[in-house]
């Protein structure tokens, strides 16, 4: 399990492919929160982001902010939240969009392995619950778009030593998830014959 | 901590205006020390990475004097009203909202209470039938203990209740309990207390399972056979491999509570209720007086 330092924006796919489910990665650069009304608004009501998500970095997270001004917000905690919710949106995501990883808590199902190696995609792993740390990370609030779903907004943090994360879901078709949960239901079945 | 108030009304609502904000940012010790057991025994490196981050924030969390955890949950709040407390248990309603009401605005936290049906935020962390507060009367007494566990979404969401019937027995209800931890995977936010509530009847069995996971960490049923089970539950799920935030390990959950109630005949309801490895909680004592005692591990 090897560790890595990536920025994003990133330009080169290469950046991604390095990465290898259960490798650990801190993220230096910008990243761009998101959250499951943001992507309803974008592709069940079809509008458009007003934000380049190109090579982004999404972090599914609801933040807790103080209003400093318009569109200004000061992080108060900044932490994330369940994927799995929010897994349809992958392939598009990547397709439309191209955006390159995808970062939250609890891991996407099985459904995201195979968009994520087509498109070239990454799941980042966070510790869910985490949030003291996280805002430390996070070192300011640089924009915010569609403020009227607050706190779902579209946000755009940039971020110093953002991490550790571990790849949950690798763009070569690996999961850490698939093989955690395949494992724990054949131990499962053992633990059924002894009960 | 002792704070003396004339207006009963005014202590309620002080109390759990502080005792929700409190509960966000201090977790108890008997969910440190559980952690720290964890990272001492977690023998996978994704496993490992993780509980080290967590003991690693409930530090940041204190020297920033931040939440552990930005989801502020929705406010439960768990009253034991003594028969003689002088306020009515609707007054004390009254009082619990606007204590949760004033903490959300005045730190400010996160509003996550939105309505049902059309999703809009309703504001300040309280709404139709928000908080939720659950009731217990006292006889002979005059105080009223108020215990406040916010909830998060994320281990809410892994809530599951199945009507075995009689014949599945005991193995039955270990089998749900069992698929339901593996099945929720990483989601909930592992590793923390799996509430496990049995009897009743289905309402009232989802209702023991939230009682539990509001206990200490490791505590024990006070019926031998009951906590038996927790102590068997505990080891067959840290069996799993499932681990840490889902990432596979040794450490899948911090406990297992169990709490039942008697049933009907042909009844067995088993009902799973997870709370997060973030598992906040704190409590106060309010005396007939007023005056308020402050206990974070209760």
């Amino acid at each position: 399990m090897a560790t890595h330092e990536v920025t994003f924006p990133v330009t080169d796919p290469a950046e991604i492919l390095k990465l290898r489910a259960g490798d650990e990665v801190t993220v230096q650069g910008h990243i761009i929160g998101i959250r499951d009304r943001t992507q309803i608004r974008i592709f069940d009501q079809g509008i458009e982001p007003p934000m380049d998500l190109s090579g982004a970095f999404l972090l599914h997270t609801a933040p807790n902010v103080r209003k400093l001004g318009p569109g200004k917000y000061e992080k108060l905690c900044i932490g994330t939240t369940t994927s799995a919710r929010m897994v349809r949106f992958t392939e598009p995501l990547g397709s439309q969009y191209g955006v390159r990883a995808i970062c939250g808590k609890g891991g996407f199902p099985d459904e995201a392995i195979e968009p994520m190696q087509r498109l070239g995609m990454v799941y980042f792993a966070i510790v869910g619950g985490a949030a003291a740390l996280e805002t430390t990370q996070i070192e300011e609030i640089e924009e915010v778009a569609w403020e009227e779903l607050m706190p779902e907004c579209l946000w755009k943090f940039r971020v110093k030593d953002f991490g550790p994360l571990t790849v949950g879901i690798d763009a070569h078709g690996g999961s850490l998830y698939r093989d955690v949960q395949s494992r724990a239901f054949e131990r499962l079945e053992e633990i059924y014959a002894r009960l | 901590m002792s704070v003396v108030a004339t207006d009963l009304d005014a202590a309620v609502a002080d109390a759990a205006a502080h005792l929700y904000v409190w509960a966000l940012k201090d977790i108890p010790q008997d969910l440190r020390d559980a952690l720290a057991d964890a990272a001492g025994r977690e023998t996978s490196i994704p496993g490992q990475r993780v509980l080290q981050t967590i003991l690693r924030n409930v530090t940041v969390a204190e020297d920033e004097k931040n939440l552990v955890c930005q989801d502020t949950g929705i406010a439960v709040y768990y009253c034991k009203v003594g028969e003689h407390f002088p306020l009515h248990p609707a007054r004390i309603y009254a009082a619990l909202k606007e204590g949760t009401e004033r903490a959300t605005v005045e730190h400010p936290l996160r509003s996550n209470t939105v309505h049902t049906l059309t999703r809009e935020n309703t504001g300040p962390n309280v709404g139709y039938r928000v908080p939720i507060v659950h009731w217990d009367f006292i006889p002979d007494w005059d105080g009223l203990d108020v215990k406040c566990v916010p909830k998060g979404s994320g281990s809410e969401n892994m809530s599951f209740l199945k009507m075995c019937v009689p014949a599945d027995g005991v193995t039955g209800i270990k089998k749900f309990v069992l698929e339901s931890i593996v099945g929720a995977g990483g989601k909930p936010c592992p590793p923390g207390i799996v509430g496990v509530g049995i009897g009743g009847s289905a309402d009232y069995a989802m209702h023991l399972a939230k009682e539990a996971i509001a206990r200490p960490v490791g505590t024990r049923n006070e019926d031998p056979l009951v906590a038996q089970l927790e102590g068997e539950l505990k080891d067959l799920l840290n069996e799993t491999g499932v681990g840490p935030m889902g990432l596979g390990g040794d450490v899948t959950v911090l406990s297992v509570h169990v709490e039942h109630a008697d049933t009907h005949m042909t009844l067995n309801p088993v009902a799973v209720n997870y709370q997060c490895w973030a598992a906040r909680r704190a409590s106060a004592h309010i005396a007939a007086d007023g005056s308020i005692e402050y206990e974070r591990d209760a």
